[in-house]
């Protein structure tokens, strides 16, 4: 953290650590002293359920590399040998699959929190990026680790994945077969899948250290978006910051523990318990629910490289999201019509997970047709799906720019603790005096 | 607060019921009807006598074709399973699992001279398999392949509801429809009967076709302890018994889950005791 | 992370096609991939043939994806040219292939009509042996 250390050596072992290796010093400034906004909604505590979710994937996972065989042959057997056998092996994998899930709720959470109150806008465009480089680490991670019990989806999934490659021009088909390290999905993949499955949650764990150093560098923001003026804006991270993230831990752990325990299997696919076979591809292959509203996207657009195309581009969109917002207010608390669109753009994501799940031909509304247009009925899934994704894109490409230009906002407040302490469950007559207030 | 709390539950609800929404298939085959089994919900449990009628029906009728590779004989004797005594907390050392192993011949080679040889199962080893391999077991069938049993009532969605409409749910091919030779038409089996149907194609028949004949007749197997052998009685233990093969920690896992719930739901109280204390003075 | 050696030194197979009855089709794995080899009934290549001159995003004569005189012999890789998956006999709107994954149809030539899928599905290097013998690759 940037500004001065108040930290105090109290015993003569620590000012010795201190003065060779301030390690002490760097835990003490970062999340005991840390000056947190008291304005923080629990919308802020996903960040630190998402350090929660990492340290219990790679937990999980090392322990489950122990028992695990990455080959094409025994790998199905080998999970199987987990679920039955190990001790506890049934706990530890059922909280490695579901915590995928867990990891994604949470990340998209923190997301779409981000989103909604600027912490994307100047001076935090770095953490943001960073966010992003953790989240795209975050799928390849999930998608290849999803390969590695064998099954039907574990395989065709790592077949679609790994044709997208092809679509490039020229160079596609090589590198396809490159990614594979043969002509088909085989052993060769799976076993370099493995490989980076166990390499990539390190390099997010090396990143998310980039994450929180950058936020520390530039602080947080806050709901109403107003960055801390005086000491009466913030509290020390520690207790205050530390008890609300550990309650709302714990109450995620009680969702997480829902699934692990009693719905074990209610996010995963049933023919991913039918092992690998090359050819026959089950009747409905679809990713893993945090892929569809991407694979709406994919399979909206009729012609395959720009499907693709627009696949990677609506996560460049989020790249460039700090250059595409051209408001000057930070949090849409004080941007009523940008709001709105938000509010549409969460509906839209939705919608486009619930098209990737669903038949592109299917219809949406009873079994009735319309009419034609194009290549499809206009009532049906890939119709809808178009529809969503083109205002998935039209939000930060048009929208966006657009609106920070010409809306109207609210005022926004002075500084932080000005709407919290005039806030109607304060002590309305003390409004202007000392924070020791009830809250 | 609390608002805030259920924004969040909502939010999380609504992503799960988008992946879980089953997606519908290409013939839309009829809905498994919802049976109660003793395993559902929170506290559910497997019924042993069921599970031990489950067996019988598998190894009387299913185990001809369908092989069961991924159980071993010792998991008969496992907490939970169909024969587990809490005399022998060792399930190999179970005397009905040792009986039932030895009615099993497997493949082994003989450490002296090398040779293949056949001997009698013990309760270490796995159920042995109907057919060699795959090949053969096509051959077999006319083309068809009997799937493995370990995993089938998780690796179909709707799971031992699913396998108990399947064999219970043969119908007479409705007039119109072609059906193969080594065909038979089912309408609770996933599939696209449009190119086979002959009749309005508005109504193409619900369900698909499967190559295994109906499996189970009235009194094919005698239950010992003197359960009618109903067709619907053995299709619910059969698939009972699936279930316990398939995910046979469930009963573990849901003793367990209650423990964990109970200890996260004090823990969540007494950090949010702790939270209204430490913030009980500043104002947010 | 390109093919080792192993995995380079592809075996050539052949097929014998008496396994393959009038209208039906027989897949093997061939490169890791799937082989469709189909006996085509008369109405398929009647088909197949009348459809030459329709419009078609990758277009090509039935008679050029066949051997001369085998026109019933249709060899194909069972792989979607779009992302790969496999496609079914008997679905679709044009009475060949159909792929579940992303909705790409094919005709009873193997050429792709509709769907995402760029190219038609592809015929493997193959030639007779004799009358009732392939070799693939």
């Amino acid at each position: 953290m940037s500004g001065h250390s108040t930290y105090q050596p109290k015993t003569g072992f620590e000012r010795w650590l201190d003065a060779r290796l301030p390690i002490v010093r760097l835990g003490y400034d970062s999340f005991v002293d840390y000056p947190t906004p008291r304005n923080l909604n629990y919308w802020w505590t996903f960040g630190g359920i998402l350090s929660l979710c990492l340290a219990s994937q790679l937990i999980t996972g090392i322990i489950l590399v122990m028992h695990y065989t990455p080959s094409a042959d025994h790998a199905f057997a080998s999970v199987e040998h987990i679920m039955r056998d190990v001790n506890y092996g049934w706990l530890i994998r059922y909280m490695h699959a579901n915590g995928a899930s867990m990891f994604f709720i949470a990340v998209y959470v923190h997301m779409l929190r981000g989103l909604y109150y600027g912490s994307y806008k100047a001076p935090r465009e770095v953490l943001w990026i960073l966010g992003c480089v953790i989240y795209l680490l975050m799928m390849a991670t999930a998608f290849m680790g999803y390969v590695l019990p064998w099954g039907q989806m574990s395989f065709h999934g790592a077949v679609v994945i790994t044709n997208l490659f092809g679509a490039l021009p020229l160079v596609g088909p090589s590198i396809t077969t490159w990614l594979w390290g043969g002509f088909a999905v085989d052993n060769a993949t799976l076993n370099r899948f493995f490989s980076l499955h166990y390499l990539l949650p390190f390099m997010i764990a090396g990143v998310v250290i980039l994450h929180i150093w950058a936020l520390h560098v530039v602080g947080q923001n806050n709901p109403t978006g107003v960055e801390p003026k005086s000491k009466a804006d913030t509290l020390p991270f520690t207790p205050y910051a530390t008890v609300k993230d550990g309650f709302a831990m714990s109450v995620f752990l009680i969702l997480f523990a829902t699934f692990v325990f009693y719905l074990p299997n209610a996010l995963g696919h049933a023919d991913n318990y039918v092992e690998a076979n090359p050819l026959v591809t089950p009747a409905h292959i679809v990713p893993e629910w945090y892929f569809l509203p991407f694979y709406a996207i994919l399979r909206a657009v009729p012609d395959k490289l720009l499907g693709v195309l627009a696949m990677f581009g609506a996560i460049a969109c989020l790249f460039a999201l700090p250059w595409l917002d051209t408001s000057k207010v930070r949090s849409m608390r004080y941007r009523p019509t940008a709001k709105l669109y938000f509010i549409i753009f969460v509906v839209a994501c939705c919608i486009l997970g619930l098209c990737g799940a669903k038949l592109p031909d299917d219809p949406v509304l009873g079994h009735f047709k319309t009419f034609t247009l194009g290549d499809a009925d206009l009532n049906s899934f890939v119709w809808l799906s178009r529809f969503a994704s083109l205002y998935y894109f039209a939000f930060f490409l048009v929208i966006l720019p657009v609106l920070g230009l010409v809306e109207k906002t609210l005022p926004v407040p002075d500084s932080i603790a000005s709407p919290v302490l005039s806030h109607p469950a304060a002590a309305p007559e003390q409004a202007t005096a000392a924070p020791e207030m009830k809250g | 607060m609390l608002r805030k709390l259920s924004v969040i539950a909502a939010v999380a609800g609504l992503m799960a019921s988008f992946a879980a929404a089953p997606a519908l298939a290409a013939g839309h085959p009829l809905e498994p009807e919802k049976i109660h089994w003793s395993f559902n919900g929170p506290f559910g449990k497997f019924d042993q006598a069921q599970l031990q009628r489950g067996y019988k029906v598998y190894r009387e009728v299913c185990s001809s074709c369908h092989s069961m590779k991924l159980v071993s004989f010792r998991n008969l004797g496992d907490k939970g399973g169909p024969f587990y005594n809490e005399k022998y907390p060792n399930s190999n050392d179970n005397p009905w699992v040792k009986a039932i192993a030895k009615e099993f011949e497997v493949a082994d080679i003989d450490s002296e001279t090398g040779d293949a040889i056949k001997r009698p199962a013990t309760s270490a080893d796995r159920f042995p398999s109907p057919f060699p391999n795959e090949a053969a077991a096509r051959a077999s069938n006319g083309g068809a392949f009997p799937p493995d049993m370990s995993l089938l009532a998780k690796a179909r969605t709707g799971g031992p509801d699913y396998i108990h409409a399947i064999v219970t749910g043969y119908k007479n091919p409705p007039a119109g429809l072609k059906v193969g030779p080594g065909q038979h038409y089912n309408p609770y089996m996933p599939g696209d009967l449009a190119a086979y149907w002959s009749g309005d194609h508005a109504h193409v028949p619900p369900g698909g076709f499967i190559a295994m004949a109906p499996p189970l007749t009235e009194g094919g197997v005698t239950f010992d302890d003197g359960t009618k052998a109903t067709v619907d009685q053995q299709a619910r233990d059969v698939s009972a018994f699936l279930m316990w093969a398939a995910e046979p920690k469930l009963e573990e896992r849901k003793q367990t889950g209650f423990a964990v719930m109970i200890y996260l739901i004090l823990f969540a109280g007494l950090l949010y005791a702790s939270y209204r204390k430490v913030w009980k003075n500043e104002s947010h | 992370m390109n093919p080792s050696a192993d995995t380079l030194a592809l075996a050539s197979t052949e097929f014998d096609l008496t396994k393959v009855a009038d209208g039906q089709q027989v897949t093997l794995k061939w490169r890791g991939k799937p082989l469709f080899v189909r006996n085509r009934t008369p109405a398929e290549i009647q088909k197949a043939v009348a459809d030459d001159s329709a419009s078609m995003k990758d277009p090509q004569k039935d008679a050029d994806r066949v051997k001369p005189g085998k026109a019933q012999w249709l060899v194909l890789i069972g792989s979607c040219t779009h992302l790969g998956c496999v496609p079914t006999f008997g679905g679709g709107d044009y009475g060949g292939w159909f792929c579940p994954c992303h909705g790409s149809h094919y005709d009873t030539s193997g050429r792709i009509r509709k769907g995402p899928a760029p190219l038609n599905l592809a015929v493997p290097e193959y030639e007779f042996l004799s009358d009732t013998k392939v070799k693939i690759g």
